[in-house]
Parts: structure tokens; C-alpha cells; sequence
């Protein structure tokens, strides 16, 4: 028994299991790329179809032609530029940063139902919209942006907090169990709100949605920044989470400081999950479905499974808002939405013919 | 193994007939004080109001004493509202304790199961989409026994598709998990395109209330929730060994399918009685297992500790509403403000401990 779980980790620390074959890590490049190439023509998709359909030559146009007299061209300058571009950027960027975070806290707790809302994340940025619209009557989205930018921090700082008092310090069951009690608390302040201010209830209802439509460059580029950040710890943290994923005793013994791995991971996770949800407000769903897709296309191996998860977040959010923008014309149906009425019934039926494993 | 793991039981067993069970004092201790405290709730919400009557005074009425007038008030008046919160309680913090025990994760719950979502997506379609089908069906049979409609028709739905030579506890709250994102996603599009004053009161109808029971409700969800915890009381004996795993539950003897096929059934059934009798009173059902394990001390979900905290939690949280705040809230609101924290001070109080 000891023997094999040597020779197992003997093969290499972070390997998992049977994933250091050539032939293994060549389809997972494979898979990579097909991914890439999946993400590029969504977008390509994205900038060309919506209320008025452009061909690939006049996105091009759109896109890098200069300023011109010619009224046509100023309308498709003004489609691609300004409606169609941040979208899809904003697609690209959320979904990366809900897939990366999604797997990273399944990751971390060992739970295959945890999703990127539940260090309170997605509780804390509704609390802070509703707080500030009913407080300073805002009502453009460019105003409440920040507010909820900083109740999502603002509460998954208070879970690791809360969670990581004394030395059971960053137990997932406690950290888990901690999120649910914050978000419970935060949903039912919001609740109070909306019960008695008509105003707040009439904006949460929009923004519980989810959509990637309807912020410019203006929020997107900041929102960008703290999501790259987040990407970076993500990233530098997933040897030692596959570590983790041995059991915290064998863990240590390997050499991994197991406080500092949960606090950059749970940083990272609040980044990410943050800054996407104000942008687009909550997209349910999403993070725990592509970990599990990206789980059964790679195998336990999280230095794999997080960037695929992170791509197919991309493609999936992105093709989600371009059904939206097709199924109920001339109006849209907001991407959050779709992703849920699309994915569950397809994850769902991956589950029933046993397609994944536990986390 | 060593021959030093098998010794003596360090609890006493209790023997009587066929029924035997582990002496635990600090178990039945906390559950005696968890029905105590549910009584004196109950009582102390039945006295509140705007007539008030002293607690002896309620204790003597509700025992066939009584002045005429105090049996008029309590007995037509206020034991509706308090029975219909002792009911739901129960019925939640069973039907959770249940849910989290079969899947063994403490994230589970009958809201990851979509009954809570199920119901609340056909509550909301009923009260926001106005027109001939919908407003017939709200106005026939109302929107509370719609929406149980809903609710027991989407927990049925998922233990379907879970369904696959046998129930397994991962793939019934994936399976779970995804058929409630659906309910959730389709209420959420109901409420975004509907008029926002059809949204308000659907709205108050989601977070739960207990506002004007009347006997008619009460007497329906109190039997039928008596039924149910009376089932799952015979098959909880089974019902304990299966937290080994199904290997040694059935080396044990215990029919593990069957127990947990009643089990599960009886979850959603209570679940549902619930939402009948308050709606979809949210996190209930989450928090008090988690709750009551940390009070009674115990690694899984007690069931009748759940059933008393999330009885004492939802009465409790009604008489608040009722009495403390400066604005009416609906109870659910209040179980989730007071339930959420608590749960919180007792992790970080578990967690001092282990520095010790």
C-alpha cells in the first residue's frame, strides 16, 4: 500500500495520476489549441452577429479604418467600436475569470457543488448595489459598479476572516460553511431593502440577470486589471492545490505550506469572481459547470484543469450571449440566463451518463 | 490494524426489545433543552401581540383552561401562525438534516434539490404573467398549492434523472444543482421582464411568510408533516448506519436502497409541505443541520435536533418580525438574519477550541 503511494508521488509531485506520458500531454495541447480556435471564432461570431448582422469585411472595417466622411461606415464603426467590442471583451474576460475561479474553489474546498458565488461573493456585490441605489438613488450601472466591486471584496474578506480565526485556520469545511452564513446574512439585508424600497428592487431584478452587454471600456479596463491579478495568483498557487488535493497531511509533508496556498487561492478567487460579477452582475452556474467539463477532459491534474476551465468559461459565456442576442429579437435575452437555461439540461445529461468524478 | 483499535465501547448501549441505541447524555441533554426551548418560543408567540397575555395565562389556555376570551384569541387567532411556524421548522430542518446526511455534503439541501426554486419559479409565473391560463389556475387553487405543485413536480424530476440503477448521492445533487439553476434562471427572466409591482409581491411571496394562516392550511401541513416525521422516525434506526457507506450499512443489515429511496422521499415531501404552508422560507433547511450538529455536538446531521432548531429558529424569528423590529419583514428574512450569524459564532467558537 505505502509503496505504491511512493512510487506514485516519486514520479513527480505535482503529476496526479498518470498524466506525465508524452501521449497524455500532447492531447491536452491538443485540446488547448482546439479550445483557442474555439474562443477566436466565438468572437469573431460575437463582433458580427446582433440586431444588425455584418460581414466579416465590414467588421474589419469597423474595427481598423480610420474616421471617414461615409455614413455607412461611421454606423458600422460606431456598432463594432462602441456595442459590439466591449461585450465581447467583457465576455472574454468574465468568463476566463469564472471558469479559472470556479475550478480553483472546487479546488480548495473539495466540494464538486461549490461555485464562484460561495465565499459570499455574489451575496456581498448585490447587498452593495442595492445599499448604494437605495442611499444615493444611483441609477446608471457606471455608478454602482464600485459599490459592488466592494461589497464582493468587502465579504469574502470577512469569510476568510471569519474563517480563519484560531489555528483550524482555512479548513474548506469552515471556510464553506462560514461563506454560506455571510451570504445568507448579506441576502436577507438585500431582501429587507427591496422589500421596502421599490427603486432598489425595480435595478436588482436587471441585475440579478447577469449580462455582459450595456458597460463600456470605461469599467471593463479596471474590472481587466484586478481580474489579471487574480489570474496571476491563481495560477502560481495550482502545484501546491494539487497537493492539496492529497489529503493536508500528505501535503505538508511534501513541502507545502498549506495556510499561504488557501490565502493567495482564496484571494485570487475573490478577484476573479468580484470583479466579474460587478461588471456583469451574478452568473450562476458557469464557474461549477466548466470545472466539472474541464475536470472530465483533463483529468485531476488542476495545473491543466484551470486553464481549460478558464477557456471553456470564455467560449461558454460568449455563445450564451450570442443565443441571447438571437432567440427573443428585436429584444435580447441576458447571457446569465442563457448560460443556465442552456447548460443545465447539457450538464445535467453529462452527469446522468456519469461523465465526471468527485472533486 | 492493531489489536488496540478493538476495544470496549466507550458509550454504554441502551437495550430495549428491539430497538437499541448509544447512551449519549450530552445528546439527549441539548435535545430536551432544544424542546423546552421550542415550547417556551412557541407559548411566548402565542402571548405576543397586540393584546398581550402572560405566559402562565397562554400554558393554562392552551391546556383546556382559560379565561373565554384568551381561548378566543389564542385558539382562533394566534395557534394557527405559531403551529404553522412549528410546522414549517420542523419540516425544514428535517427535510435538510436528511438531504445533507444522504449526499454527505454540508452545501446540500432541499433548495439544491430545486424544490425551493421549482416552486418559486411557478409562484412567480403565476403572479407576474397576467392572462387567461395562469390567472385561472392562481384563482382556482391558489398560488401556495401551485407552487407546491411545482416544487414536488421539480424534486420528482430530478430524483428521475438521477435515477440510474440506483440513487448516488453525487449525482443526485449535480443533477440537483443544475435542475435548480434552471428554476432559478427562469424566475430570475420572469421577474426581469414582468411589471415591477407584480414583482414586488412576488417578491414577499418568495422570502416566506406566515402572515394570516388560518386553520384550514395548518390543519393539512400539521398532519401530513406528522405522517411524514413519523416515517422517516421508523426508518431513521436504518437510517444511521448508512453514514459508513453503503458497504458496511449493508453489512449491517440495513436495505440501503429502500431506506434511502423513503428517506429521500420523505425529504422532499416535507420540503413541500413547507412551502405550502409558508413558501419557500430560504436557507432553513441549509443552516439549522449544520447548527444543530455544533450543538449537539455530534459529526453528522441529528434529525430531531434539526427538526427543534429550525422550529425554534423560524418560530423564534417570527415573533422578532413581530415584536422587536421598527418595520414589518417577512419571517424569512429574519430566519436568514439571525440563522446566517449564528451559524457563523458557532465556527469561529469551534474553531477557538482547537487552539486549546
Amino acid at each position: 500500500m505505502s509503496a505504491v503511494k511512493e512510487t506514485r508521488l516519486a514520479s513527480g509531485p505535482a503529476s496526479g495520476v498518470a498524466s506525465g506520458s508524452a501521449a497524455a500531454r500532447r492531447r491536452r495541447l491538443t485540446g488547448l489549441s482546439v479550445l483557442v480556435a474555439l474562443l477566436a471564432v466565438s468572437v469573431a461570431a460575437s463582433l458580427a452577429i446582433g440586431a444588425r448582422s455584418l460581414s466579416p469585411g465590414e467588421v474589419w472595417q469597423g474595427l481598423f479604418a480610420a474616421p471617414d466622411p461615409d455614413q455607412r461606415l461611421t454606423e458600422i464603426r460606431l456598432i463594432v467600436r462602441t456595442v459590439r467590442l466591449p461585450r465581447t471583451v467583457l465576455a472574454v474576460v468574465a468568463g476566463i475569470a469564472l471558469g479559472v475561479g470556479g475550478a480553483l474553489i472546487q479546488g480548495c474546498t473539495r466540494n464538486p457543488i461549490a461555485d464562484t458565488g460561495l465565499l459570499g461573493v455574489n451575496a456581498g456585490a448585490s447587498f452593495g448595489v442595492v445599499t448604494v441605489i437605495a442611499l444615493f438613488g444611483f441609477t446608471s450601472p457606471f455608478q454602482y459598479v464600485w459599490f459592488a466591486f466592494v461589497g464582493a471584496a468587502a465579504s469574502g474578506v470577512v469569510v476568510f476572516g471569519l474563517a480563519s480565526i484560531g489555528r483550524g485556520a482555512g479548513n474548506p469545511l469552515t471556510l464553506v460553511l462560514a461563506g454560506q452564513g455571510v451570504a445568507v446574512f448579506l441576502a436577507a439585508m438585500t431582501t429587507a431593502i427591496t422589500l421596502s424600497d421599490r427603486q432598489s428592487l425595480n435595478a436588482l431584478r436587471f441585475w440579478n440577470a447577469g449580462t455582459v452587454a450595456g458597460v463600456g471600456f470605461r469599467v471593463i479596463w479596471p474590472v481587466t486589471a484586478f481580474i489579471v491579478v487574480g489570474l496571476v495568483l491563481a495560477l502560481a498557487t495550482l502545484p501546491a492545490v494539487n497537493l492539496l488535493n492529497l489529503g493536508d497531511d500528505v501535503a505538508r509533508a511534501m513541502g507545502v505550506n498549506i495556510a499561504v496556498t488557501r490565502t493567495v487561492a482564496i484571494v485570487a478567487i475573490t478577484l476573479l469572481a468580484g470583479a466579474a460579477t460587478a461588471a456583469c452582475g451574478p452568473i450562476a452556474f458557469l464557474g461549477l459547470m466548466v470545472a466539472h467539463v474541464a475536470r472530465y477532459l483533463t483529468g485531476p491534474d488542476y495545473r491543466w484543469l484551470v486553464p481549460y476551465a478558464g477557456l471553456l468559461g470564455a467560449v461558454v459565456l460568449m455563445v450564451c450571449d450570442i443565443v441571447g442576442r438571437l432567440v427573443v429579437r428585436p429584444g435580447e435575452l441576458d447571457a446569465g440566463i442563457v448560460v443556465a437555461l442552456l447548460g443545465a439540461p447539457f450538464f445535467a445529461a453529462l452527469v446522468w451518463r456519469g461523465k465526471f468524478r468527485n472533486a | 490494524m492493531s489489536d488496540t483499535d478493538i476495544r470496549r465501547p466507550v458509550t454504554p448501549g441502551v437495550r430495549l426489545g428491539r430497538v437499541s441505541f448509544v447512551w449519549r447524555p450530552w445528546n439527549v441533554l441539548v435535545t430536551l433543552l432544544l424542546a423546552a426551548a421550542t415550547f417556551l418560543v412557541f407559548c411566548l408567540s402565542i402571548g405576543a401581540g397586540d393584546f398581550p397575555i402572560a405566559l402562565p395565562r397562554v400554558i393554562a389556555t392552551l391546556f383546556g383552561g382559560g379565561e373565554r376570551f384568551d381561548r378566543f384569541v389564542i385558539m382562533d387567532l394566534r395557534l394557527p401562525r405559531a403551529l404553522a411556524g412549528l410546522v414549517v421548522g420542523l419540516a425544514l430542518g428535517v427535510s435538510g438534516a436528511i438531504t445533507q446526511s444522504l449526499a454527505r455534503n454540508p452545501l446540500a439541501s432541499p433548495d439544491v434539490l430545486g424544490i425551493t426554486q421549482g416552486a418559486g419559479a411557478v409562484a412567480v409565473l403565476l403572479l407576474t404573467v397576467s392572462g387567461g391560463t395562469t390567472a385561472a389556475i392562481a384563482g382556482s387553487v391558489g398560488v401556495s398549492a401551485a407552487a407546491l405543485a411545482g416544487g414536488l413536480g421539480t424534486g420528482l424530476l430530478v430524483y428521475l434523472l438521477a435515477w440510474r440503477r440506483g440513487i448516488d448521492g453525487f449525482r443526485l445533487i449535480l443533477i440537483g444543482v443544475s435542475v435548480s439553476a434552471l428554476m432559478q434562471a427562469i424566475t430570475t427572466w420572469l421577474l426581469a421582464t414582468a411589471d415591477v409591482t407584480d414583482v414586488a409581491r412576488a417578491q414577499v411571496w418568495l422570502v416566506g411568510s406566515l402572515d394570516g394562516r388560518s386553520w384550514d392550511t395548518v390543519t393539512v401541513a400539521l398532519a401530513s408533516t406528522l405522517v411524514l416525521l413519523t416515517v422517516v422516525a421508523g426508518a431513521a434506526f436504518q437510517f444511521r448506519p448508512m453514514h459508513f457507506g453503503d458497504e458496511v450499512a449493508a453489512g449491517l443489515g440495513v436495505r440501503y436502497a429502500v431506506v434511502r429511496a423513503v428517506m429521500l422521499l420523505c425529504a422532499v415531501l416535507l420540503a413541500g409541505v413547507a412551502v405550502s404552508a409558508a413558501g419557500p422560507v430560504p436557507f432553513v433547511a441549509l443552516v439549522t443541520p449544520q447548527v444543530a450538529m455544533r450543538l449537539v455536538r455530534c459529526p453528522t446531521p441529528p434529525l430531531v435536533a434539526s427538526g427543534l432548531v429550525g422550529a425554534v429558529l423560524l418560530i423564534g424569528s417570527d415573533l422578532v418580525a413581530r415584536t422587536a423590529l421598527p418595520v414589518t419583514l417577512p419571517v424569512g428574512v429574519v430566519t436568514a438574519a439571525i440563522g446566517g450569524p449564528f451559524l457563523v459564532y458557532l465556527l469561529v467558537r469551534a474553531n477557538r477550541r482547537q487552539v486549546v
